[in-house]
């Protein structure tokens, strides 16, 4: 598999509506490409499963939901010490579409980060980090956001 | 002023005794006093913690003592439980406070708990001593009687002959060990009848038929007079009248009697036929010094049951914690399955009570002899016997002193014929007398504690853990109360079905379902999670429909079926190929020690007889796998719920004792059911032999050869909750052998719930081992031909996965350590080295740049 080719994002991109207002603005993506990256395409990430990215050398774990959003959370699970997230189960969790970790089953919300089901153990809550999927490629911001709660 | 270790608890208990009432003590104790005020001391004679005494002819059949062990024998590990085994008390010193053991020690105490049990009692019949003479109370009075039949055996060259001076309980109990030993067995009983305390002559009469006719003798109303012998040895029996009997052996089962010596020793009162006298507190007129259990004298007898005896220990925990609980009387109802054959005795049994009335139903032809005593308006119920059928005895037993309801014949009448009584039964009614737990404790479970099966009603209130004859209607007032409080749930799988993953299983199979989205579109919500989707994942693999990574069916495996390997702690994975019935040729191993050291993994043999290769990066497990399928080999699914290992011992083929070829039949089997997809691991084991090398007994599945073919045995594991398995059927040939095996992994993977490993399914299977035995051996519910076509299909459409892999690219590219940079290794991945291997690095290892070794990252091709 070959990365994506690595052109720089048009600024006149449509804009996605669900960042974050503190995102580094995305309008800028033409002449900021050191925010983003591209990753891949979004046919190269299987549908309601995850994958493992170098993101500025950083280890991302995204996942493609049903409805082909795509989310982007830290690889590194902090209940085991390694770097497995992309790996676990994708599902839901009533409305919240989440990940289970495959190491000891914790269950985080794909969107946020927050760990919803701790499984015996304090709640840590995951980094996410912003993703623009745009002519079919996956875009991944190079800063993460750091987790919180349940809202 | 005591010597042992006692944390920091204030106060010391001494319990002399190691039975089961005084294990019951130290439970209660332990569980209620949270705060740790009392640290215990547990003198216990036999060189053996608490064992289930109870169960004691077991030994005959499971031949472990570990067997026997009691549950939760973590107990011991409690820092404020001290057992000392093979240590008696030998004298108290009341005004000291102190015991003297007789390794010589002196003992501190503020409480002294004597449950000191019984001992056989041995009539005077001149000749009671001879060689051959035997008592019937612990394990080693089992072992002792075990292992001179069998040096008998081997001398003699004709069947052994057995005779019991006792038709009770025990000694019933007895006859049953000697026929288990292949001795001929006669039960002499005194009294008229056989069990002559809990049935009357109508019961009797139907125990001597049911008993004569499994080919045991009996003689009643005989009184033994002598025994004599030849060379020292046990000959002989000589009766009061009638002819004598030659025997090779003679047990005394003619009752217990109190070992209350060391209280006579300290001056305390004892009772007109022995026992230590006590109050309903249980306390002696010492008031540091208690007795609980068949030694103590309560009420004015001696109790020879286990449940008054934990009732017994129950109150002096409270006790000692400060209650005011009192002994609540004793309910002698028994229940038992004596040589197979069923008797129970409840409440008013012989009728004691004035204008008590009796209906009794009793069929000579079955075998069956029931009788309900009832109060002189017929309506209450006040006790009753049951022999040769004993399963209403759990329903109708909490029934006593209250109205049955209807004719009292239809509660006699066979199973299913009229319902059980279960609905209704007030919240006071024991359900069960072992542990003393009332309806309402069951009840209250469910609404209060929270549980939401039997297994967790059992765990919180300890109903049905001993001797489990109240475990159906346990499971049915559990049942019950989940129905009405609307937690009917406790089937659903997840939040996302509301199905059983047995329910699931039969509406995939019917309706022929074959992907994710169709089953949850049709049966279930949401998108599923990591409980459900597994689930399916195994169900759609358990019926065949296609490769575990084809399509969506990708996205419903764990890690270890989706890198078909195993997750290790790093993030690595670990890789296991097939190697049936651990056999190996030296090229194999020569293969899979130069694949390991190629791409530097670490080797360990597994307990399944096969090698594990750890350390194995998520993108090199494909170039792994594709060496070992070239040389031959196949996934051996160490990673999924389906069959692991069918292990073996050596066999006939070289070992000097086996009897059978346990290595051809291993690897048959394992090619047969390699690739079958469970609700849970399965392993199986056959053994060439008695002598069990292969530790078959502990599998889910476990063969043993016998003479005449193979023993079956189910339900065995090893894990948290150890197991053995037990005898499904017995000297099967191969043929019949592998037609039940087939049909018992089927029956399983259909009906068990998810997780749920074949001993737990057993036992909650409706109808438990019996109910499995009629359906795999006798077809009674007519599936027999269709789980005969389900074995056979899967055996038809076997393909090793990764094969199939290796030969599929698309699968391949889920292998891709990043999605972005498909060979770059994992950077976090750091191993050091340990006796010549590489291990993962730790954390502290890590920080302090500990220099880690290259690991898995060298990849050579030759």
């Amino acid at each position: 598999m070959t990365p994506p080719a690595t052109t720089a994002p048009s600024s006149a991109a449509p804009v996605p509506t669900d960042l974050d207002p503190t995102d580094p603005d995305p309008t800028a993506l033409g002449d900021t490409a050191g925010v983003w990256e591209e990753v891949c395409h979004l046919d190269d990430l299987p549908r309601e499963r995850g994958a493992a990215a170098l993101v500025d050398g950083v280890q991302v774990a995204l996942f493609r939901t049903h409805d082909d959003t795509v989310h982007a959370l830290q690889q590194y699970d902090p209940y085991c010490g390694a770097h497995v997230l992309s790996r676990g189960i994708v599902g839901t969790r009533g409305d919240v579409p989440t990940v289970a970790s495959p190491m000891y089953k914790q269950v985080f919300d794909l969107r946020t980060g927050a760990c919803l089901d701790p499984v015996g153990r304090e709640p840590v809550h995951l980094a996410t980090y912003p993703v623009v999927v745009r002519d079919g490629v996956v875009l991944v911001g190079r800063e993460p956001r750091h987790g919180s709660g349940p809202s | 002023m005591a010597m042992e270790p006692r944390g920091k608890a204030p106060h010391h208990l001494v319990v002399v005794g190691g039975g089961m009432v005084a294990r019951r003590l130290v439970d209660a104790l332990r569980a209620r006093d949270g705060e740790g005020r009392w640290a215990v001391t547990l003198l216990c004679e036999e060189r053996r913690a608490p064992y289930d005494r109870v169960a004691l002819t077991s030994y005959f059949t499971g031949r472990d003592p570990e067997d026997l062990a009691l549950g939760g024998q973590e107990i011991w590990d409690d820092p404020l439980v001290t057992i000392r085994r093979g240590v008696a008390a030998t004298a108290i010193d009341r005004a000291a406070r102190t015991v003297t053991t007789s390794d010589g020690r002196t003992l501190g105490y503020d409480s002294l708990v004597l449950a000191t049990g019984s001992y056989a009692a041995v009539p005077p019949v001149p000749g009671h001593d001879l060689r051959g003479a035997f008592v019937y109370r612990t394990i080693d009075d089992v072992a002792d009687l075990r292992s001179y039949v069998e040096s008998l055996r081997g001398e003699l060259d004709r069947p052994l002959r057995g005779a019991v001076v006792g038709g009770g309980l025990l000694g019933l109990e007895a006859a049953g060990a000697l026929r288990a030993l292949d001795v001929d067995a006669t039960v002499v009983e005194f009294a008229p009848r056989l069990m002559p305390l809990q049935v009357d002559d109508g019961g009797g009469e139907a125990l001597r038929r049911l008993i004569e006719g499994l080919g045991v003798s009996v003689r009643t109303g005989t009184a033994t007079a002598r025994l004599t012998d030849h060379l020292g040895r046990v000959a002989r029996m000589h009766f009061a009248d009638g002819p004598a009997l030659d025997v090779d052996v003679v047990i005394f089962a003619v009752g217990v009697r109190p070992r209350d010596e060391l209280a006579r020793g300290a001056g305390l009162e004892v009772g007109e036929r022995g026992g230590v006298v006590v109050d309903d507190a249980c306390r002696t007129r010492d008031p540091a010094v208690w007795a609980i259990g068949e030694v103590a004298c309560i009420g004015g007898r001696c109790l020879g049951l286990v449940s008054p005896g934990y009732a017994m220990a129950e109150v002096v925990a409270d006790r000692l914690l400060g209650g005011e609980g009192t002994f609540p009387g004793a309910d002698l109802s028994t229940k038992l399955k004596l040589l197979g054959v069923d008797v129970a005795s409840f409440g008013d049994a012989f009728a004691q009570e004035p204008g008590a009335l009796e209906v009794v139903v009793s069929d000579p032809v079955a075998g069956v002899y029931k009788k309900l005593v009832m109060s002189d308006d017929a309506k209450t119920l006040r006790g009753g016997i049951l022999v040769g059928d004993a399963s209403a005895y759990a329903a109708l037993r909490p029934m006593v002193g209250r109205e049955l309801g209807g004719d009292p014949v239809a509660h006699l009448l066979p199973e299913g014929a009229t319902p059980a009584p279960t609905g209704d039964l007030p919240d006071d009614a024991a359900v069960c007398s072992c542990n003393n737990v009332s309806a309402g404790a069951i009840r209250c479970a469910v609404t209060e504690g929270g549980c939401t099966d039997l297994a967790g009603v059992k765990a919180c209130t300890k109903a049905g853990t001993s001797c489990g004859s109240c475990l159906p209607l346990v499971k049915r007032l559990v049942t019950t109360e989940l129905e009405k409080s609307g937690v009917a749930v406790s089937n659903a799988l997840c939040e996302h079905f509301d199905l059983s993953r047995a329910q699931l299983f039969d509406v995939v199979r019917v309706q022929g379902l074959t992907s994710f989205s169709e089953i949850i579109a049709g049966h279930g919500r949401g998108r599923g999670c990591d409980i459900c989707k597994p689930v399916i994942g195994s169900v759609l693999a358990s019926l065949g429909t296609g490769h575990i990574l084809d399509g969506e069916r990708a996205t419903l495996q764990d890690t270890n079926d989706h890198v078909m390997a195993n997750l290790q702690k790093d993030g690595s994975y670990s890789v296991v190929p097939r190697i049936p019935g651990g056999e190996i040729t030296p090229e194999g191993l020569l293969v899979i020690g130069q694949v390991a050291k190629d791409f530097g993994l670490y080797t360990k043999i597994t307990g399944g007889q096969r090698i594990d290769l750890f350390g194995a990066r998520i993108d090199q497990v494909p170039a792994i796998w594709k060496r070992l399928v070239d040389a031959g080999f196949e996934s051996g699914h160490a990673y999924g719920k389906s069959l692991r290992t069918v292990k073996s011992c050596v066999g006939s083929t070289w070992c000097r004792f086996g009897v059978q070829d346990s290595v051809g039949l291993a690897i048959d089997l394992e090619l047969r059911y390699r690739g079958l997809r469970s609700p849970h691991k399965l392993k199986l084991g056959v053994s060439g032999c008695a002598r069990e090398c292969a530790e078959a007994r502990g599998k889910d599945v476990g063969v043993i050869a016998t003479d005449n073919g193979w023993n079956l045995y189910v339900g065995g594991n090893g894990g948290f909750t150890p197991r053995h398995a037990r005898l499904l059927a017995e000297d099967l040939d191969t043929e019949t052998l592998v037609r039940t095996i087939d049909r018992f992994l089927m029956l399983y993977i259909r009906t068990a719930d998810r997780l749920q490993r074949t001993a737990a399914w057993v036992e909650d299977y409706e109808g438990g081992l019996d109910a499995i035995r009629a359906v795999v051996l006798e077809d009674s519910l007519g599936i027999a031909g269709d789980l005969d076509a389900a074995m056979a299909a899967h055996v038809g459409s076997y393909e090793d996965e990764w094969a199939a892999t290796l030969a599929d690219p698309e699968k391949l590219r889920r292998f891709a350590s990043f999605v972005n940079a498909p060979d770059e290794p994992d950077p976090s991945l750091a191993y050091v080295g340990e006796r010549g291997q590489a291990r993962p690095a730790t954390p502290e290892e890590r920080e302090g740049g500990a220099v880690l070794i290259a690991g898995t990252t060298l990849e050579v091709r030759p």
